[in-house]
């Protein structure tokens, strides 16, 4: 155990290593300079190469790589021309949002997820766990969108219940109150999570009550309440640590997706206006940032997973 | 003398077992094609794919209508006589343009998918195969780009590169291999002990032979099942990218396009220019999540039911 977490933190450092050099080097491939958005459509090819010539960005590839290391070392996340302002300020302004509605999501996701894991797998086979999992079905085959867009339509148009557009507000504890605004995203992203987590819930929950101690238990006269309580949610929960770590990349495709379709101002709308106006340095940013926190969320997954399976631990 | 009723029923020994016939040999893609069709939800899904398939590529020969030329006449018709499905903001016929962008989805899907299958069975058994520090290398490979997350690099380089079918295929294809990649190599690391890969080496077989002869064969199964997942995974990946309007465009047609025009008339009550297209993706992701669940328990030997 004690060897295992250094050489784990090695081994996520490597691979962030390659990462940042495989996306460095892909986007500079397809945006290898900004001069044109600095200089205008209608720079000629001399100014361009002198822009480029004092800016850096004719430098070796490598060398190029190696002075945004240094500089995201140093908390620069670059600056991005077409918005006027450092990256690292655009993401101040709007990280608190997008990680209110990707957390409160998941918090909801992992809170239905499990007790209607276990009751799909007590209550097998039976009306309820069917429904369950046609629904959850249904729903796991449906693009995200396509959910918003009925979610607005049944209950922000048709019947005025809710607002169609997210909170629009700069404050996160203003979003947090918002009951009419927020809503809807939130609910619906819940759903979307919980669709894909039911089905490896409800297979963990039921390989456990096929297991020997639910018997003993059982045999022993203890209540099916205490049963469920004392081991089956313990042992059941054990898949939903990884799954939620590996869970990071879907929760930050989801929120592109919800933020735009809801317009709500957060990271994920800064990404999709910059695929517009093809502002490379957030991109590179953002997905760098995405990458880390990837990588993180293996990490801390695996490290909680042998924290909380003893089994793991001393095998 | 009570007649005590037995649990056990008596042997009745005048239906002894015959013995001595042999049946039909059964291959054990056969006995999986058989369970398979014991499971009606995944006959039903076959049979749903197999409908959209047909209506996509088949529906223009029959169904003729207008998905090229703007008609500012007959904009946002609902359903009636002459447009069974209504037409959109343009003035196309909201039917032919289901037929056509199914067309692309499909194509799109089963491409992405296939490259994806292809480049990832190599890698896999490959790195399975070769062991030691080359297989590290490549898995190391694989992990750095799963860290990626998926929809953020797809977007970026469909942006510059995916106005076509080729180059969406591609795009997806490129990071879908990661996952079938792993899976292949699992199976050939189990698969390259048993006895058969040992007899392939003595009669002389070289790694490449005994990859395509013997290592991919018999992982088919493995691959199957990931193949139909990929299919499903790639039209709902051409679906979002169409819908952020970065897919294919006019004269082309993309199903999540048609659902970014319909977001625009959402107020307006234009039901027709949205739940018909949702519906349609909805249906054939179904259909494919439900014939991979099936292949994967039908090709599970423990599940059987002799």
């Amino acid at each position: 155990m004690t060897g295992y977490l250094p050489r784990r933190v090695g081994t996520s450092l490597v691979m962030l290593f390659g990462v940042s050099i495989c996306i460095f080097f892909l986007l500079h491939t397809i945006y290898p300079s900004p001069a044109i958005d600095v200089l205008g459509p209608k720079a000629n090819r001399v100014s361009i190469v002198a822009w480029n010539k004092q800016h850096g960005f004719d430098d070796p590839v490598i060398v190029q790589y190696l002075r945004y290391v240094n500089q995201l070392l140093h908390g620069n996340l670059g600056y991005s021309y077409k918005l006027n302002q450092s990256v690292a300020a655009l993401f101040q302004q709007r990280w608190a949002r997008s990680a209110y509605l990707s957390g409160i999501s998941l918090l909801f996701a992992v809170l239905i997820a499990i007790p209607l894991g276990i009751f799909q797998a007590v209550r097998r086979n039976t009306v309820g766990d069917n429904v369950a999992t046609t629904l959850a079905f249904v729903t796991y085959a449906m693009p995200d969108f396509f959910l918003y867009l009925i979610a607005i339509q049944l209950l922000a148009l048709t019947f005025p219940i809710f607002g169609f557009e997210a909170s629009q507000s700069t404050s996160v504890l203003t979003v947090m109150a918002d009951w009419r605004d927020m809503p809807l995203p939130i609910v619906c992203l819940t759903l979307l999570i919980v669709a894909g987590y039911s089905r490896y819930m409800r297979s963990a929950a039921m390989d456990v009550l096929a297991q020997d101690y639910i018997k003993v238990a059982r045999a022993k006269g203890l209540p099916e309440r205490l049963v469920l309580l004392r081991h089956l949610v313990r042992n059941a929960c054990l898949p939903m640590v990884t799954l939620i770590g590996l869970s990071i990349p879907a929760l930050l495709a989801g929120s592109l997706i919800a933020e735009t379709v809801f317009n709500y101002p957060g990271l994920g709308l800064l990404f999709y206006d910059s695929l517009g106006t093809a502002d490379y340095q957030v991109l590179l940013a953002y997905t760098l940032v995405g990458a880390v926190l990837t990588i993180a969320g293996n990490l801390v997954a695996d490290i909680a997973l042998t924290v909380a399976d003893p089994r793991i631990r001393l095998s | 003398m009570t007649h005590i009723a037995s649990p056990v029923t008596p042997l009745d020994v005048t239906r002894a077992p015959e013995g001595g016939e042999v049946g039909p040999v059964r291959s054990g893609w056969r006995l999986g094609l058989r369970e398979f069709a014991r499971n009606r939800l995944a006959v039903a899904g076959l049979g749903v794919l197999v409908f959209f398939v047909l209506f996509c590529f088949g529906g223009p020969f029959v169904y003729h209508a207008n998905v090229l030329g703007t008609n500012l006449a007959a904009t946002n018709l609902p359903p009636g006589p002459g447009h069974p499905l209504g037409t959109d903001n343009l003035g196309f016929d909201e039917l032919g343009l289901l037929m056509k962008g199914g067309q692309a989805a499909l194509e799109i899907g089963f491409l992405a998918a296939a490259i994806g299958i292809v480049i990832g069975a190599i890698w896999g058994a490959v790195s399975g195969l070769a062991g030691g520090i080359a297989d590290s290398i490549m898995m190391r490979v694989v992990d750095v780009f799963l860290s990626i997350p998926f929809l953020f690099i797809v977007l970026i380089v469909a942006v510059r590169y995916g106005a076509s079918v080729l180059g969406l295929s591609l795009i997806i294809g490129v990071f879908t291999w990661l996952v079938p990649a792993r899976l292949v190599r699992g199976e050939v690391l189990t698969l390259r002990v048993r006895e058969f890969v040992s007899a392939a080496r003595a009669a002389g077989s070289g790694r490449l032979r005994l990859i395509y002869r013997h290592l991919i064969p018999n992982a088919l199964g493995v691959i199957t099942v990931n193949v139909t997942f990929n299919i499903a995974d790639a039209i709902l990946a051409v679906a979002t990218l169409g819908f952020l309007g970065f897919g294919l465009h006019y004269p082309k047609v993309d199903w999540g396009d048609m659902l970014s025009n319909g977001t625009a008339y959402l107020q307006d009550g234009y039901w027709w220019l949205i739940y018909p297209v949702g519906a349609c993706i909805v249906l054939v992701v179904m259909a494919c999540n439900l014939l991979g669940d099936a292949l994967r328990d039908s090709l599970d030997v423990r599940l059987r039911r002799w």
